[in-house]
């Protein structure tokens, strides 16, 4: 099983005829994910790439029972596209615009809390569960159908560790690039929840970087519900203080958010934490294999002795 | 993006914030002439740099006539100041501010800046003004008051009564802290800041309310609409490099080791250089070449890298999703030989049409260490520096 989007899901694109929503609408398409309709406003009742295109969301929800949007639009634009998704019904918006600027984050964020819409992003990489669908500009190829859920703050880095998985032969359930932003609508304890709650997902990884502490609560929350293994990595060790790193997120302020605090926050919350970026996979296959024994066993005893171990921890 | 006080106090003069009556002055006799206009029978001569701490560092003085402005112009104007946050070379004084001295009664703290756990704005005061706040915070986090602002309200006087009340403030002194404090909000939330801090907020015996700093940092995702600020970029306060990168849209940070680094995507290169330090060497740079690794970009990454006389082995590191690692590879081959680069490169593609590209790379005849994996890759690193 996956969370969040699997192969029901029906997506809309938002700035669909632009050069970045054209080229990964075809490459969603070609992943098998259902994208039933694009919007660019004026360019209503057209098709592009096979996809008919609407004037606004609400249309594309109502013609083409739209539930998830992949938002592609420039940054002074993407807040007014999220709010506009957040206000359509669709339940999943996935915000992959990178630069838009932390006010209008802030607004957005405080107008859809309380819907019944889960963001990600913005500036994020999207979702993907393997061998289902995909929304957003990861490739595809790297990753495995499978039961380790991976949560990242990073784009490349992300598959960096799936790919590592991937050679281990090591499926992931669903993989969450969360985005690189101060502001963001899906934070790491959002996601863990889910795949602490989704019965198919056995491990997860969670791969953080410097600035703000949102490695710290996800942590405090591992460390209070979640019995599933947990491998974590920090991204940043060697950065300077006071320098955004690339994501306008990664910045040590005031001597806070710094990767040394929040390695300490994840292995006290019981999490193992890969010093080098290169042990990803490797730690999560020993994590799996102390959680449900051995690999070579096959799939249904490991099924049994997993439960077993899920009903004696109750 | 940083700008200088006396920048910060002007945006805040327009926003009706009140900052003591100063002039910006590039030499001696534009200072003299500051205090002049400025009038009265105390100054300030502040050193501007992009960096705290400068009172210590002996960037702060007190001139009683026009003789020691100038004298202290003069002593100012090509120092270079060390401070806690300019690192040991410091940094060489360009301006001054010139000010009029203030009638202190009490220094306060106010800060204004997004609480990330939130996603909200918060502002915070303190009665511990002049004093760093992170020291407050880990010392007497009692002393420190804080309203969260909502976002769609903005900033009410009611969260600006509680925190002037909270500062102890009564009268004349409590009417112009709420009236500062709303303008000083309204200031930030207007020009896209990313912190507003007055340290010291000074409370005169006449009643007034004044910034006697001020810092104000932007969010560089919002300048695209906000012309004034960019203009008040000062490349004398940034890195050689660094200038010369952001001309070609690379984004680069200088740093201190001996191993140059260019990996595609911000979150790999803080790992890249991560694992260098893990291989025995220190990072000499963060280099995040984005989603479009063609020969230009390659190419100009390699010349930056290489101005940095640091610098004594190169690791490239590739992830291939959209971009392609063939591609890539073409790239780095038709870089090299055009910047004739004579240090030893390792090379790691992984992804999209990775084993191409390994292919190419091996196949040109010049000197790289290739790697498939992260973990190869650092061994080659560790190899290189170790030879």
């Amino acid at each position: 099983m996956s969370i969040l989007l699997d192969k029901r899901t029906r997506v809309v694109v938002q700035g669909i005829t632009g050069s970045e929503g054209s080229f990964h609408t075809s490459q969603m398409l070609e992943y098998g994910t259902k994208v039933v309709a694009g919007v660019t406003p004026g360019k209503g009742g057209t098709k592009h790439l096979g996809v008919p295109v609407y004037n606004t969301v609400a249309e594309a929800v109502e013609k083409e029972k739209a539930n998830a949007s992949a938002i592609f639009v420039p940054p002074a634009f993407a807040a007014d596209a999220i709010l506009e998704a957040a206000n359509s019904g669709v339940k999943l918006i996935v915000c992959i615009t990178e630069g838009i600027p932390a006010k209008d984050m802030v607004k957005v964020y405080d107008a859809i809390r309380d819907k019944d819409v889960t963001l990600i992003g913005p500036n994020c990489p999207g979702i993907i569960s393997p061998g289902k669908a995909k929304i957003g500009i990861m490739p595809g190829f790297i990753h495995r159908k499978g039961k380790v859920g991976v949560v990242s703050r990073s784009g490349t880095l992300t598959y960096e560790a799936v790919k590592q998985l991937t050679d281990l032969k090591i499926g992931q359930s669903t993989c969450i690039g969360i985005g690189g932003d101060p502001v963001i609508g899906s934070q790491f304890i959002d996601i863990i929840k889910l795949f602490n709650e989704d019965p198919n997902t056995e491990g997860i990884v969670m791969i953080g970087e410097i600035g703000g502490s949102a490695e710290e609560e996800a942590a405090a929350y591992i460390k209070k519900h979640v019995k599933k293994p947990v491998v974590g990595f920090i991204a940043g060790r060697t950065a300077p203080p006071g320098r955004r790193m690339g994501h306008a997120g990664a910045i040590i302020s005031g001597g806070k958010g710094t990767a040394d605090e929040k390695i300490k926050a994840m292995k006290k919350a019981g999490i193992r934490v890969a010093i080098s970026p290169a042990e990803i996979g490797i730690t999560m296959k020993k994590a799996l294999e102390e959680a449900y024994g051995n690999k070579k066993k096959p799939a249904s005893k490991r099924k049994k002795a997993a439960g077993k171990r899920k009903t004696a921890k109750k | 993006m940083k700008i200088h006080e006396y920048q910060a106090k002007e945006i805040l003069r327009k926003f009706n914030v009140a900052v003591p009556e100063g002039i910006v002055a590039f030499t001696p006799d534009e200072a003299v002439a500051a205090a002049k206009k400025i009038g009265g029978k105390v100054w300030v001569v502040k050193a501007q740099i992009h960096a705290g701490g400068r009172g210590k560092g002996g960037g702060v003085k007190l001139a009683k006539n026009l003789r020691e402005v100038r004298k202290l112009a003069k002593e100012m104007l090509g120092m270079t100041l060390v401070t806690h946050q300019t690192g040991p070379e410091g940094k060489v004084v360009k301006r001054l501010l010139i000010e009029q001295g203030v009638n202190i009664d009490r220094e306060l703290y106010v800060g204004i800046t997004l609480d990330r756990a939130q996603s909200k704005n918060v502002v915070m005061v303190s009665t511990e003004g002049g004093v760093e706040i992170e020291k407050v915070a880990a010392e007497t986090p009692e002393l420190i008051l804080k309203e969260t602002i909502d976002p769609a309200l903005g900033m009410q006087p009611y969260q600006a009564r509680k925190l002037a009340f909270g500062l102890g403030l009564s009268g004349v002194q409590f009417k112009n802290a709420v009236k500062f404090l709303m303008a000083l909000y309204n200031a930030y939330e207007s020009t896209d800041a990313s912190i507003a801090e007055i340290n010291p907020l000074v409370v005169t015996k006449e009643g007034d309310v004044i910034a006697l700093d001020a810092k104000m940092n932007f969010d560089d995702n919002a300048l695209y609409r906000h012309p004034e600020i960019v203009a008040y970029r000062d490349l004398d306060e940034e890195d050689k490099l660094e200038i010369e990168a952001s001309k070609y849209n690379l984004n680069y940070i200088k740093l201190d080791g001996n191993v140059g680094c260019m990996v595609n995507g911000a979150g790999l290169a803080m790992a890249t250089m991560d694992i260098i330090k893990l291989a025995g060497g220190e990072p000499a740079n963060f280099l995040d070449v984005g989603g479009t690794a063609n020969k230009e970009t390659v190419a100009n990454g390699f010349k930056i890298i290489l101005s940095d006389p640091n610098v004594k082995a190169i690791l490239i590191n590739i992830f291939g999703g959209i971009v392609r690692c063939d591609r890539v590879a073409q790239g780095v081959v038709d870089a090299v030989k055009e910047v004739k680069v004579d240090l030893p490169v390792v090379v790691r593609l992984d992804g999209t049409n990775a084993e191409e590209g390994r292919k190419l790379l091996e196949k040109s005849g010049l000197n790289f260490e290739v790697a498939a994996t992260l973990k190869d890759a650092a061994e080659k690193v560790t190899g290189v520096l170790s030879a």
